[in-house]
């Protein structure tokens, strides 16, 4: 039993700060954020360069073949780093999708440039008023001889406006909530059949609206067998929750340090402010919250493939998006005024924390989802 | 990054579960749930676990220890609550005894040793004083020097068990000079010895396990004195770091939580099981996941100890997180007992009174208010971690 780092995820962490360090200042984030796509091309082909595009997807793809470990690893230094790029929407939930369901020759002709950085990718899962329960699903795909007609709309499909391809969750049968008759469709993005509405979230990235309006897909395109979808979007969308988890830790984290040396710095009444008992204790709830929270990520991601691992999920899911509040809110507090400026990088990563916090099941549907294990019905 | 067991630990597990299997639970519980056979139940199952040779888990083999690695500790706590089997009393096997065998002499060892191991002495610890709560180093219980005794004079105070203790390790003022801390020593006394006085302190569970111990000219021999003059409190500190751990409890916090689910399944309202109820449920997962949290926080710490780092003021965390985890349950069973939970029961039973834990939820939670406030209090522990881990 130990929670060390094996000496390649000890690199990957040291080459990940690095980079942050050297290359991605808060300035440089915010400048990529400004772009029109949301992130800067260069900077993902240099990604792609050093590796980290690969780490999640299996070797038999043609990936890194990491662990859930090796990645908490890359995005906890993600999350310090508050790196804004499609990381979550092309290699974790589009590659994570393709890598497990695809046929042989459309993964193989997806993931290499994916891996390579030129492919962007995109999970259109959410519907209007499906909330956080991904089986709630009332777009339509209908078999037509060699084909399936989709209709519906899916509402802030993450990296939707950018993206090259589509992984489509669609029913081809049973009822709404049904998680039988789930099936998944992988679409050409950029057919004009497509109807598009692109907007941007709080933490800067561009998503999408997505209609399908009776839009034909070749039989082959599916993912897995027909009505069989649910499955893989749970193991995909578990893994993605612990990769999220990591990043909000890795922001946690930074938002903690941040504040610790900026109440170090800051004087008022002719001494520094960190010498006030009343912030000293706020400080050490910050610092417990993130511990905390570091126990139940070493819990989830160890128990990964374990009886524990559902209860564990659902634990750390729901922690960081309480103590990401608790932690978030009290950044901004101990940082007063200049704590809700847009200069300041404590109000940025509050907002990514508070996104990810909603992506994939926010802190109160997760506890529901422990008290069905717990407390069963 | 590994959490599974290898095949020599799994094969420890079966170990630890046959012993609980043939080992008299039931007895000792129901002996040390009496305040008037607690002492008697606790000597009984500490003797069973002694001859074992499992009753001082992480002492050194050399000292009569299992020398069990901190998975092994893990595996045991974790099977031991699982069987419902109480914990070990700390003062003698938990925090004199490591003191003894890491600072005192050869004579020391030889002479306490083997008494804490099979619990021939029963132990108190003698640190706070009326005027030295959160304040521990302004203590002034005084000892003086006198040919090759000390004369010990003062008071000590929220002394648990001093009225069933046959010793008491004690910190006691030797010097005036320098900083408080500096004139401290770590002493052991007999608690037989003339002019020791024990009043009890009757605490609002209605229970007495806390005393005051006075002490007027009390002779102790130079030789009870561990290590230097004037450096007890470097000792006490390398105990207190240990103390903390080991009031996080969390595996009895594993066990409550059990526990109230189980009432939950039974308790009512409207026709509905509380376990049902949207806000108990809400309020009982918050529990269990701080908990969830609080299991792993300890596994880094025993591995950091594994690996020889710590306790250090990682335990405080451990203190504050573990004691307020006991005091959401003790509020959430109190709450769940609802208006039975004012019962008092004295010599009825639950089946006299009609509820099942009302009385002993009443107990637990009104004891368990002091969780948070001894093995120094949550607000100290605050003040040490925003200083020696924040660096503030």
């Amino acid at each position: 039993m130990h929670f060390n780092l094996s000496e390649e995820q000890a690199m990957l962490q040291a080459s990940t700060a690095r980079f942050i360090k050297q290359q991605y200042p808060f300035e440089v984030r915010q400048r990529h954020v400004a772009l029109p796509e949301g992130f800067d091309r260069a900077t993902w082909e240099q990604f792609a360069e050093l590796g980290w595009l690969s780490v999640p997807i299996s070797e038999a793809s043609g990936g890194f073949g990491g662990n859930a470990a090796d990645t908490m690893v890359l995005m906890e230094e993600m999350g310090k780093g508050l790196i804004a790029t499609p990381y979550v929407a092309t290699v974790l939930l589009f590659g994570g999708l393709i890598d497990r369901g695809a046929p042989a020759q459309l993964k193989e002709s997806l993931l290499e440039p994916l891996i390579s950085g030129q492919l962007q990718g995109a999970f259109a899962y959410q519907e209007r008023q499906s909330r956080h329960n991904m089986a709630d699903v009332k777009t339509t795909a209908t078999r037509d001889g060699n084909n399936y007609v989709l209709s519906g709309e899916k509402t802030l499909v993450l990296n939707g406006a950018v993206a090259d391809h589509l992984v489509v969750s669609a029913r081809t049968s049973g009822d709404q909530f049904d998680t039988s008759g789930i099936s998944l469709f992988v679409i050409d993005a950029n057919n004009p059949e497509l109807q598009k509405t692109a907007y941007r979230l709080m933490d800067g990235q561009l998503v999408a609206n997505i209609g399908f309006n009776n839009l034909n897909v070749k039989a082959t395109q599916i993912l897995g067998e027909e009505g069989d979808g649910y499955d893989l979007i749970k193991q995909v969308a578990n893994n993605t929750i612990l990769a999220l988890s990591a990043e909000g830790l890795g922001i946690m984290n930074k938002l903690t340090e941040t504040t610790r040396e900026y109440t170090k710095a800051r004087k008022q009444f002719g001494v520094q402010i960190s010498s006030f008992q009343v912030l000293q204790h706020r400080m050490v709830d910050m610092f417990m919250a993130c511990e905390q929270t570091r126990s139940l990520m070493y819990r989830a991601v160890c128990s990964v493939g374990s009886d524990d691992a559902e209860r564990s999920l659902h634990a750390l899911k729901f922690m960081i998006g309480r103590n990401g509040r608790q932690v978030g809110s009290e950044a901004i507090q101990l940082h007063g005024g200049m704590g809700i400026t847009d200069e300041l990088s404590v109000g940025h990563y509050v907002k990514r924390l508070m996104m990810i916090n909603t992506l994939l099941g926010d802190a109160d549907y997760h506890q529901q989802q422990l008290a069905h294990i717990s407390l069963p019905e | 990054m590994d959490l599974s067991f290898s095949a020599e630990e799994l094969a420890f597990r079966e170990q630890v579960r046959d012993f609980f299997k043939h080992a008299p639970v039931t007895e000792v519980t129901a002996l040390i749930a009496n305040t008037d056979t607690f002492k008697e139940g606790t000597i009984r199952w500490q003797k069973h676990l002694f001859a074992q040779g499992w009753v001082a888990p992480t002492w050194p083999v050399d000292h009569g220890g299992a020398g069990w690695s901190p998975t092994q500790t893990y595996i045991f706590e974790t099977e031991r609550v699982t069987a419902g089997a109480p914990d070990i009393l700390p003062f003698g096997l938990k925090m004199v005894g490591p003191v003894i065998y890491t600072f005192g002499n050869e004579a020391q060892k030889e002479r306490f040793l083997p008494r804490i191991l099979d619990s021939g002495d029963w132990w108190c610890q003698g640190y706070s004083e009326p005027g030295a709560g959160s304040d521990l180093a302004s203590l002034k219980t005084r000892a003086e020097l006198n040919g090759d005794s000390y004369i010990v004079n003062g008071s000590k105070t929220w002394t648990t068990g001093a009225h069933l203790a046959d010793w008491i390790f004690c910190l006691v003022r030797t010097s005036n000079e320098g900083r408080p801390q500096q004139g401290i020593s770590f002493l052991l006394i007999d608690m037989n010895s003339p002019g020791i006085k024990v009043n009890p302190i009757h605490s609002i569970n209605g229970v007495h396990s806390l005393n005051e111990v006075y002490f007027e000219n009390v002779r102790v021999p130079v030789e009870n004195r561990i290590g230097e003059e004037n450096k007890g409190w470097t000792y006490a500190k390398a105990l207190l770091a240990h103390e903390r751990t080991v009031i996080a409890r969390v595996a009895d916090s594993k066990r409550r939580l059990e526990q109230l689910r189980q009432h939950a399944m039974r308790e009512t309202q409207g026709g509905q099981v509380m376990a049902q109820d949207p806000v108990f449920r809400s309020r009982f997962c918050a529990v269990e996941i701080e908990l969830m949290a609080l299991e792993y926080t300890e596994l880094r710490v025993l591995s950091a100890q594994a690996n020889g780092q710590g306790p250090g003021a990682e335990s405080s965390l451990l203190k504050i997180k573990g004691t307020e985890v006991q005091q959401a349950l003790h509020e959430l069973t109190l709450d769940l007992a609802g208006i039975y939970g004012g019962i008092i029961s004295d010599s009825l039973t639950s089946g006299d009174t009609g509820h099942e834990f009302g009385d002993q939820a009443r107990k637990d939670y009104m004891y368990g208010r002091a969780s948070t406030i001894y093995g120094g209090s949550n607000e100290i522990q605050k003040n040490i971690t925003a200083k020696h881990v924040l660096g503030l």
